[in-house]
């Protein structure tokens, strides 16, 4: 599979057009991970995203007394990682991978100045995370509902 | 109708408020029943709820199996029955999956919580006649990796179909996913048009699901949820169970999306 149709296929990027996938290209690298490895540590400079090919990682925090705490866990075809797009380019969380994981890795700084270059690229760009976003701001508050608890826990 | 005596031949604790019966008849057995069908099961001087049938639909001894979860005064007494306690059951009763329907298609099982009791049925007549199906995953969300049902049996299905478990807090230790099931439903739909979904669970967790479905493409024609609501006489007579124009111990519990839409984002019915 080529760069350019591994792009198309993936869900974040699925929307973009073949000219704005191209322009997604050149500012990306293979990478691979060995299982437990870190992708990224939270509070650190954040200048790149990852697009999950296979393998899975989880995203996490410190907490005193508990170590690194998962609070979700990512899979092929999803995207890592959004601190490269926001002052003040700092990872909120981290990430480390589960099992071995390879993954498309998009340089942030360069996507960045591609889409002030482009506005019509940086929408696309912009609406393709957006759409990642609300989708994990969804789940995240389904799990705030806490759905599935009994109804002795109170 | 009479309840039909049962007696508790064993029971299985699944979670620290929920337990499995498998009930055998004493004498005479209800009909068979379809995967997605309740029964109404009776405790002697207590009451009577409505239970779905967690069993494999193919048995043909007459034994049922009950998943039950300790919420209130009947389940609490139904939950403790002990193997050689008579229950009373009536049933089965209700609209199931049709799950023979989606032979040839892709399959996505969506549970979460103790709503992976009513499609255990589903799972094990996917497995029994597993080459009829395509692609066929199951997504099962829960509290805590302590909370899943069926524990034992997950490596087993595993063999044949796909089965990702996801918990929605982060726990030590837990080495599956972590995420509300909406999540890895989004990647794990491949071919919408060609796929049929079961969800069961609490109501949002359905809605949730379901919106991720349409979403993806698939028609609501083919999302297949199931309803809960008072159940009592179990043949459409009482009324408790009315949703909209259904009544759902006789129309359901098992609706199609494109019905059951309109319904549950109703704020009052």
């Amino acid at each position: 599979m080529s760069g350019l149709d591994r792009f198309t296929a993936l869900p974040p990027f699925a929307r973009l057009t073949p000219a704005e996938t191209l322009v997604l290209q050149r500012a990306t690298r293979e990478v691979a991970f060995a299982e437990g490895e870190r992708l990224c540590a939270e509070g650190h400079p954040a200048d790149r995203l990852w697009v999950l090919e296979s393998g899975r990682v989880a995203v996490d925090t410190g907490v005193p007394g508990r170590g690194d705490v998962v609070v979700q866990t990512l899979g092929p075809g999803e995207l890592l990682g959004w601190s490269w797009l926001v002052p003040p380019y700092r990872w909120d969380f981290g990430a480390r991978a589960l099992t071995p994981v390879t993954a498309a890795e998009l340089d942030g700084p360069l996507l960045r100045q591609l889409a002030e270059a482009d506005p019509a690229f940086g929408f696309a760009l912009t609406r393709a995370l957006f759409e990642v976003l609300a989708h994990r701001i969804r789940g995240t508050r389904a799990r705030l509902l806490d759905l599935y608890r009994s109804g002795h826990e109170r | 109708m009479l309840p039909t005596p049962y007696r508790v031949a064993g029971r299985t604790v699944q979670t620290r408020d929920t337990a499995t019966l498998r009930l055998v008849p004493v004498r005479r057995s209800l009909p068979p029943f379809r995967a997605g069908q309740f029964t109404m099961l009776y405790a002697r001087g207590v009451g009577e709820v409505a239970i779905s049938i967690s069993g494999d639909q193919s048995t043909s001894d007459g034994s049922l199996e009950q998943t039950i979860r300790d919420v209130g005064a009947v389940s609490r007494a139904l939950h403790a029955a002990e193997p050689g306690t008579v229950l009373g059951v009536r049933g089965p009763f209700g609209r199931g999956w049709d799950v023979e329907s989606a032979r040839g298609r892709d399959i996505v099982i969506v549970a979460g919580g103790v709503g992976l009791a009513p499609l255990r049925p589903v799972v094990l007549a996917v497995l029994a006649d597993r080459a009829s199906y395509g692609r066929v995953v199951l997504i099962a969300g829960a509290r805590t990796p302590e909370d899943f049902l069926y524990r034992g049996e997950f490596d087993g299905w595993a063999r044949s179909i796909e089965v990702v478990r996801t918990v929605d807090g982060p726990v030590m230790g837990w080495t599956g996913e972590v995420g509300f099931v909406t999540e890895p439903l989004d990647r794990l739909v491949a071919v919408p048009e060609q796929t049929v979904a079961f969800l069961c669970g609490p109501e949002p967790m359905m809605r949730f699901s379901a919106q991720a479905l349409l979403r993806k493409g698939v028609p609501p024609s083919d999302i297949r949820v199931s309803l809960e609501r008072n159940m009592q006489c179990g043949t459409g007579l009482c009324g408790h169970c009315q949703l909209g124009p259904l009544l759902l111990c006789r129309d359901g519990p098992v609706a199609d999306y494109a019905h059951a839409e309109p319904l549950l984002l109703a704020r009052e019915l």
